[in-house]
């Protein structure tokens, strides 16, 4: 058989993804920013098959060991490999975040068809997403981890509490205006059911914000689980997340910056990537940005 | 008929156009959007440009105002020359200073063009601020003047009204006082009456007609309305894809139209003579209507608020393979009644029977049986189709809902398809590759598919050029005659009702004030109200189809 593709070098792909047809052409941020965020995702869901160490193993004569040689960026205070932590970190973190985005955008979705469906539902689911945003998520996130217990499980739950009533309000209000739209009124003359109207014809209108707010709520989430886990309420502090380390590391980061600077570093790093690729999203996928290009 | 057309002989060039061509930027192969037109206006001059959508007659008049969106358009050729100033060319702050003061525009839809957090009497006093070197006291004064000139009522009300406080006339009395206060040379109008109601329209074209006569004015006036060129142009220029085909004054044109798309034009105006009387078929009763009231919003959980009457008292019925229209102007509540008897609202009180079957009050579920009787179309074809469904999809949609099989629905959809005059293969695509037209025969073949006894047309050809609504009109003048299905046809447009209603209602506030055939309703209204509408239809003594007047109907 004959070979007809020609080998591409990397920065021919490159170039070729920035000539992407009109509509896609993004410009090299965001392509940057979904490299970037690759690689982090990969190396923290593979972080077990290659980190040098075990991340949870203390080894009491090798504390606080310089970064080069052995350890590549040192170790912490109880003599426990940075790097391995760091990478391992990620796996936490990252699924706190997507679980969050998931769970909340989930909920939110099914909130918020039917507040914006139905009149009499909204009045009252409404007013219980306006009191719970009215309580500051971190204090709420605290109190629900403290109330449960520290796991990922109840984490991601405290987190997509507070973050579920934005969602609510996004959705009904694209629900909102789309029912007000002549097909929809044409597929109740149709005799179609409601369960029907709201998946198949109001539904889709939600998607494309939602996929924006998805990747927001990721980004915000992993930044509050690092929050938490720096104030002592987040996950149990024997796992690794990005936030745990840094909190483990504040005491002594005089003395190897490391085990401040690499856990934030990947953490800025990522949730910089996600917002861009989410502002990317939005532009994209935002009729009334379109309509200003028309 | 008396038409305008007086002689121009003498009078001085005021806008003078020369080979303007617009294009598209960096697309050279496209057809251009304005190819080489050429027109001139002389002071005191109503020049009507007219022409379906999509024709350029919006563009012209941007082009010549200086605000062709940048990047989007661009002036590729020609000369626009305001009395003796070339246009083209002049920077943005020179074209600021020519807009007001030389030439002036006002809009379709007065509402967006008026900034709705400022008061009226502001925005006026605001042109003369950045215009006119005058004191407070002087531009107070001279505002006041000039809505006293516009005929407003209790100008110092209104002077500290917002936008929203206004009617549509009013807003638009104020729009024309703002283009006219520095008395600029040219006036462009783009549309400025179709969002009105007829007898606002009229009293807004006298006005225009009145302020042009006092201060020399020449006028620019753009219309798609051949009743309202009639009654106001001098000469007409008449756009095609970008070109102007003929130019010619407005009788002559109306008389002895040159070209074939111009007497296409004038031919698929709807005439005001009635359709000739149809013998009902049966007196099968497909749709009753009884003392129906709607009241929107009230109640109100701890307040008892008081809710807003939309239509009382309503009675009606159609019998099998009749047409009955309901006209009326905007906030008459014709589409209150419409959408009441398709229940996508709550009727207040009254009966709404469909086949003898009383639906005002069934709940959502105990409806749906019911719903494949009575089918709506609605007036804006590019919403009234799902944009992300296929039109197949639209089509079988109905039917699936009673349990036909989808590949049997999808059968019948390409026989409809046929019956609406549209390929077969349009089933397979999306309604954004189809024109208003088009989309509006889907939306007409969706509502038949489910074979109903009564089709709702909620203004179906109100949003479509005139060529157009004449194709739609005849498609369901055809329908009703292969399917027997009764028709409730909904209008704010007299021409079009005479075309196609049997009987009429006119509703005016919530209220019948004439309920009669529709030879009698037009020929012999006994209402003020329905011979107010009559009289302020423009061109009503023209027979445009025929380019003579109207014969007096024995």
């Amino acid at each position: 058989m004959a070979k007809t593709a020609q080998p591409v070098s990397a920065s021919q792909w490159f170039l070729g993804a920035l000539s992407l047809p009109r509509k896609w052409r993004v410009g090299p941020g965001p392509i940057i920013a979904a490299i970037v965020l690759t690689v982090i995702v990969l190396s923290a869901i593979f972080a077990p098959y290659y980190v040098p160490f075990d991340p949870m193993h203390m080894e009491s004569t090798k504390r606080l060991q310089p970064p080069g040689g052995e350890y590549i960026l040192g170790t912490d205070p109880f003599g426990r490999d940075m790097f391995s932590r760091v990478v391992t970190g990620g796996r936490i973190s990252l699924l706190i975040g997507i679980g969050a985005a998931v769970i909340s955008v989930f909920f939110g979705l099914l909130i918020g068809l039917v507040a914006g469906f139905f009149r009499m539902a909204d009045a009252i689911i409404m007013r219980i997403m306006d009191s719970l945003m009215s309580i500051p998520a971190i204090l709420l996130a605290i109190a629900l981890v403290s109330l449960s217990g520290a796991s990922v499980g109840s984490v991601i739950i405290a987190i997509t509490i507070p973050e579920i009533p934005r969602v609510v309000r996004l959705v009904r209000s694209v629900v909102l205006s789309a029912r007000e739209e002549p097909y929809v009124e044409a597929a109740t003359a149709l005799g179609s059911s409601m369960p029907k109207i709201l998946t198949k014809h109001l539904m889709p209108n939600t998607m494309a914000p939602l996929i924006v707010q998805g990747t927001y709520i990721c980004a915000s989430a992993i930044l509050i689980e690092a929050i938490l886990s720096f104030l002592g309420a987040g996950v149990s502090t024997e796992t690794p997340t990005w936030g745990n380390i840094m909190a483990e590391g504040r005491d002594y980061f005089q003395i190897n910056p490391g085990l401040i600077f690499w856990p934030g570093l990947m953490l800025s790093l990522c949730i910089l990537s996600i917002n861009l690729i989410g502002d990317t999203a939005r532009d994209l996928l935002d009729p009334r940005l379109k309509k200003r290009e028309a | 008929m008396k038409f305008k057309s007086r002689n121009f002989e003498g009078a001085e060039t005021v806008l003078d156009i020369k080979d303007l061509s617009v294009n598209l930027p960096n697309q050279e192969t496209v057809a251009p959007i304005l190819d080489r037109i050429s027109l001139n206006i002389r002071a005191g001059e109503t020049a009507c440009l007219v022409g379906e959508s999509g024709s350029g007659k919006s563009v012209t008049s941007l082009a010549v105002m200086g605000l062709l969106p940048k990047g989007a358009l661009e002036v590729t050729g020609g000369k626009i020359t305001l009395e003796d100033r070339e246009l083209l060319g002049l920077s943005h702050n020179e074209l600021r200073h020519m807009r007001a003061r030389r030439m002036a525009m006002i809009f379709q839809e007065p509402m967006t063009a008026l900034n709705p957090v400022m008061r009226v009497g502001d925005q006026i006093d605001e042109v003369l601020q950045i215009h006119a070197d005058m004191s407070a006291s002087e531009r107070k004064a001279r505002v006041l003047d000039i809505m006293e000139q516009v005929h407003l009522p209790d100008v110092k009300r209104i002077y500290g009204s917002y936008p929203h406080q206004l009617s549509g006339g009013q807003r638009q009395r104020i729009m024309i006082a703002m283009a006219l206060v520095l008395q600029p040379k040219l006036l462009i109008a783009d549309e400025p009456t179709t969002a009105l109601d007829v007898t606002t329209q009229a009293q807004i074209l006298r006005l225009i007609a009145e302020l042009q006569e006092k201060q020399g004015t020449a006028v620019l006036f753009i219309t798609h309305d051949m009743g309202v060129v009639s009654e106001i142009a001098d000469t007409v220029h008449v756009m095609k894809e970008g070109q102007i085909v003929e130019q010619a004054p407005v009788e002559k044109l109306l008389r002895e139209p040159r070209e074939d798309y111009t007497q296409k034009l004038l031919k698929a105006v709807p005439s005001l003579i009635p359709r000739k009387v149809r013998p009902p078929k049966s007196d099968d009763q497909v749709l009753q209507v009884q003392g129906m009231k709607k009241i929107y919003g009230g109640g109100g959980i701890f307040v008892k608020k008081e809710g807003t009457l939309a239509a009382q008292d309503v009675s009606f019925s159609i019998a099998r393979g009749r047409t009955l229209g309901i006209v009326g102007e905007s906030g008459s509540g014709k589409s209150t009644v419409a959408r009441c008897v398709m229940r996508l609202i709550d009727p207040t009180e009254g009966e709404v029977r469909v086949d003898g079957n009383e639906i005002a009050r069934l709940s959502r579920r105990q409806l749906r049986p019911y719903r494949r009787f009575i089918q709506i179309v609605f007036q804006d074809p590019f919403r009234s189709l799902n944009p992300r469904w296929k039109v197949g999809e639209s089509l079988i949609e109905g039917p699936l809902n009673y349990g036909i099989s989808r590949a049997e629905a999808m059968k019948q959809a390409g026989d409809l398809m046929e019956l609406v005059g549209l390929p077969r293969d349009v089933l397979d695509r999306y309604p954004h590759q189809f024109s208003g037209g088009q989309r509006q025969r889907i939306a007409i073949a969706r509502a038949v598919a489910m074979k109903p006894d009564v089709l709702v047309a909620d203004e179906a050809v109100s949003a479509l050029d005139v060529s157009i609504q004449a194709q739609v009109l005849d498609l369901l003048g055809d329908i009703q005659d292969k399917l027997g299905v009764a028709i409730l046809f909904i209008t704010h447009d007299l021409r079009v009702a005479a075309q196609i209603c049997d009987d009429i209602v006119v509703m005016q506030n919530g209220l019948i004030v004439e309920y009669n055939s529709a030879s009698e309703v037009l020929a012999n209204p006994q209402h003020e109200y329905t011979r107010a509408l009559t009289e302020a239809a423009p061109g009503r003594e023209w027979d445009f189809a025929n380019f003579c007047e109207l014969k007096k109907t024995a």
